[in-house]
């Protein structure tokens, strides 16, 4: 019995009538995470985890949210429907869908790295996983974040010694935390864009801590900027706001940034292999704790990834979704994150 | 005389020497401004080991060391150590762009510390393999990939793979090396020209005034133009300017000295071998000169199409047909060396009346002097680049008649001033991913024009579009892929491009029946759709108006 079908909606469950993470308006949607590539406008009604209402609603205004934790289990015409944590950034969720004894799991976008903010990726038994495969290719394998942490704190180290103010551009949800988290200890303080600051302002006003980060302003003499740490979305490198941080090196960190040639052609000053999404061993690793007899294989490396699991005697085909269009997914964008600053 | 010399101030406790080069070439690759690059190189060439060094110069410069084992070998040990299917290697391939790279990705990560080793120990080792078993290789390589990092087994496979194409200019290099020993660029970049063998000399000995007076068949540096954007009324009055025909051949330097012969061309390769037609030249010639000139096949002084050149170079032995048929020439346009005396210095309109001298003396049906063209004004000038084509010339080239032989990419006195390129509009029907900075990103097209209600594809392209356009057509070909063949994508005839070419030739090889020169995508026609594309008939008009039929 399948709990899932792709319509031109979205990933679509008829027995409870609602969709996940719908790529155009719906009347309900069951939201994984509050990128933009997965929470959409226009639908009437929002089911997402309670960490991910607060970015909705900055992200998407006022509409009808309801949320809950996870492993709370509530029914929508009669499937039973559960959130689990994810690890990909604050408040994401698997899905879990029980119906007439089957269960299926859509994975939403997932790392099985715990980063210490996002909640601990959570393996959940199921028939079927339908699964991203953005880096499923054996090329992605991460080192570990403090290994990661440990050559951007050196980087931050020579750019002071010369002193350049050093940028990293960051997904404004979801790395950006990770980077205010593990790198405002090696700086007196930590700038940041108008996005990635309305971002931080939702998250403590929903009661999360991080260290404080002050809006970089014309107001700031530049020099403050150079013993110091400035995270913005990948889009701020092309405006002319960078200009308020010259002399300024640039990091950018993508799990793309594993292979050189994607490196280069961003012509920035460093690369840095820091992703949100699970690498080759640890999407095998999330599959095979599932127990899932088919995998569905979305955004990314579907074909291959697909394959790979079919010769490892697992069911696996792909499917084709509307997700992997924002900055990290998206490896050849320049950005697709509008970098709003508006409100300066 | 002029040696080298090591500045002393810098020199400190150094890494092993592959630590040291993996570092520069981590660095290299990370660079995005040429200072950068420059300091990198300089910081190197003053902390390495003096054997490396010449290598350094070696690998930057194209003389990879030769080739142990195969792509194919190389593959499959390393789909052995980390286990994995060809299919899956292939995709990464594809995905990274690189073989050497792909593999490091591959290989399983190592903590094990490898003895400190030099580059040049490396590079020995590789070589004193060139006949022992494959089993002895693989032995070697997959036991040198267990104690490497990923950096380093990325370095090390490019050293056996060969091509380490990381943006540094020979001119970037000379410069480095001047920052570090106490000699000027030019003079540094005539010593490392030519033939000399990294595994034979020494850094002293490359760069000493010796290595001149020994090597009876080194080449000088190239002295190259620039295009000229603007209009040429800018360069002052006509008659202090020399014009002449800009040839589409292969640059190249005659040497005659000592009585023997040598052909360099600009990539620095030595093929005297591949043009037996200049060997009578050796007799006659004057001992002791360098022309500069373009290596070309004519009948009559009028160029063959570049196509006819490649089929000669690509040949080990030729026939008679092929001697008879693509008869190779030298366009002669420039004295570098005269009576054994390096004459660069002196002026453009002196060398060239002495060039004049030489090759009117010998008459000789290989050696052709590339005519002046006489022109009294630059309206008069701008007439004659309209001619170009009926030349079999790409344009024209304008030299101050005051100007030394400088070396390298210099503004000023030499330009190239090429005629507008021939155009049409085409519609894009596969893609496939591109290499280096191009990595995972669609950016190697084919197209093809109409036939009726057909398509056919008559040429690939890689070229000419914005990084931004690049990824929007990326975005289209994730978007709108048909069919896969492997790395290739067939996608939806939608995207409309204007393709520009230098030439066009008849060919049996494509389906279309020609074969353009240089193709690159000149403009994104987004205001034109696919209907209304050129057709092949197009083609065909262009390649009887324009064409040389003789190409196959």
């Amino acid at each position: 019995m399948s709990l899932i079908r792709v319509t031109d909606h979205g990933l679509y469950c008829p027995q409870g009538d609602f969709y996940i993470d719908p790529w155009k308006p719906v009347r309900k949607a069951v939201i994984t995470h509050a990128h933009s590539d997965h929470a959409r406008w226009g639908s009437q009604e929002y089911l997402c985890h309670h960490d991910t209402k607060p970015l909705l609603q900055l992200r998407l205004g006022d509409n009808h949210y309801q949320s809950i934790g996870w492993n709370e289990t509530i029914f929508l015409n009669g499937v039973q429907l559960s959130l689990h944590p994810a690890g990909h950034v604050i408040g994401s969720s698997q899905v879990r869908l029980e119906y007439g004894g089957e269960v299926w799991v859509v994975s939403g976008d997932y790392k099985t790295e715990n980063d210490g903010i996002s909640g601990a990726f959570e393996p959940v038994r199921c028939h079927c996983f339908i699964t991203e495969s953005t880096f499923g290719l054996p090329i992605y394998q991460w080192k570990n974040q403090e290994t990661i942490f440990a050559s951007i704190r050196q980087w931050i180290h020579e750019n002071q010694a010369a002193k350049r103010t050093s940028l990293l551009l960051a997904y404004s949800l979801g790395k950006a935390q990770r980077l205010i988290h593990g790198l405002a200890n090696c700086v007196d303080q930590v700038y940041v864009h108008g996005a990635v600051f309305n971002t931080q302002q939702a998250l403590q006003n929903a009661g999360f801590k991080f260290p404080p980060t002050i809006k970089v302003s014309a107001d700031i003499p530049r020099e403050q900027y150079h013993r110091n740490l400035v995270i913005a979305p990948g889009s701020a490198a092309d405006s002319p706001w960078i200009k308020k941080l010259q002399p300024v090196s640039i990091g950018v960190c993508s799990g793309w940034m594993q292979v050189r040639g994607n490196a280069r052609r961003r012509n920035v000053d460093a690369g840095f292999a820091l992703s949100d999404h699970a690498d080759w061993p640890g999407l095998i690793a999330a599959v095979k704790a599932t127990g899932a007899e088919k995998v569905l294989a979305t955004h990314g490396f579907q074909a291959a990834f697909s394959r790979y699991l079919n010769e490892q005697g697992i069911e696996a085909a792909e499917i084709k979704t509307a997700f992997g269009d924002d900055e990290e997914e998206s490896s050849n964008a320049t950005s697709t994150e509008p970098a709003n600053d508006n409100d300066a | 005389m002029e040696q080298p010399t090591m500045k002393q101030d810098t020199l400190s406790p150094a890494a092993d020497g592959m630590t040291l080069f993996t570092t520069l070439v981590v660095q290299l690759g990370k660079a995005t401004k040429t200072n950068d690059k420059l300091a990198a190189l300089s910081g190197y060439f003053q902390q390495a080991p003096e054997e490396d060094k010449v290598w350094v110069i070696a690998i930057f410069s194209g003389r990879r060391p030769r080739r142990i084992v195969n792509a194919g070998l190389l593959k499959a040990w390393c789909m052995e150590r980390s286990a994995i299917a060809e299919w899956l290697f292939d995709e990464c391939y594809h995905t990274v762009g690189d073989l050497a790279e792909t593999i490091a990705l591959l290989l399983p990560e190592t903590n094990l510390v490898a003895e400190p080793k030099s580059l040049s120990w490396y590079i020995n080792q590789l070589a004193s393999l060139q006949k022992a078993t494959e089993e002895d290789r693989k032995a070697f390589i997959t036991g040198s990939w267990s104690s490497m990092n990923r950096e380093a087994q990325f370095v090390f496979n490019k050293l056996i793979t060969g091509g380490f194409r990381i943006g540094i200019s020979q001119t970037s290099m000379v410069n480095a090396l001047a920052q570090s020993i106490s000699l000027p660029a030019t003079v540094i970049a005539h010593r490392i020209s030519g033939n000399w063998d990294p595994a034979q000399v020494s850094f002293a000995g490359l760069l000493g005034e010796e290595s001149i007076q020994q090597d009876i068949s080194k080449p000088y540096p190239f002295f190259l133009a620039y295009a000229l954007e603007d209009t040429p009324e800018q360069l002052g009055k006509p008659e202090e300017w020399q014009a002449e025909w800009k040839w589409d051949g292969i640059r190249g330097q005659l040497i005659c000295r000592n009585g023997e012969l040598f052909v360099w061309s600009r990539g620095e390769e030595l093929m005297t071998e591949k043009f037996p037609e200049y060997h009578a030249l050796r007799e006659q010639l004057p001992d002791g000169i360098v022309m500069d000139g373009e290596i070309i096949p004519s009948v009559d002084q009028k160029p063959l199409p570049f196509a006819l050149l490649q089929t000669r170079i690509g040949r080990k032995n030729l026939s008679k047909k092929q001697l008879q048929e693509t008869p190779i020439t030298f366009f002669a346009y420039d004295l570098l060396e005269w009576n054994g005396t390096d004459i660069r210095e002196q002026p453009l309109e002196e060398r060239r009346r002495l060039l004049e001298d030489i090759v009117e003396g010998l008459r000789h049906p290989a050696l052709i002097l590339s005519p002046k063209i006489i022109f009294s004004d630059w309206e008069q000038l701008t007439g004659m680049r309209a001619l170009s084509r009926e030349q079999g010339a790409e344009g024209l080239m304008l030299k101050r008649k005051s100007s030394a032989y400088q070396s390298g990419r210099k503004k000023g006195d030499w330009w190239k001033w090429k005629i507008d390129p021939l155009v049409i509009d085409c519609v894009m029907i596969y893609a496939q991913k591109g290499h280096g900075r191009r990595s995972n990103l669609y950016t190697d097209y084919t197209f093809a024009v109409r036939d009726g209600d057909k398509l056919v594809s008559f040429t690939k392209a890689y070229s000419g579009l914005t990084d931004k356009e690049f990824a929007e057509v990326d975005r289209f070909v994730r978007q709108h892929s048909i069919e896969k063949f492997g790395p290739v994508r067939t996608v939806k005839p939608e995207l409309v491009f204007e393709i520009a070419f230098e030439g066009i030739a008849a060919s049996s090889r494509h389906k279309s029946g020609v074969a353009l020169r240089f193709p690159r995508m000149n403009r994104w026609r987004k205001d034109k759709k696919p209907d209304e594309i050129n057709t092949l008939d197009d083609l065909r008009q262009m390649l009887a108006m324009y064409g040389n039929k003789k190409a196959d």
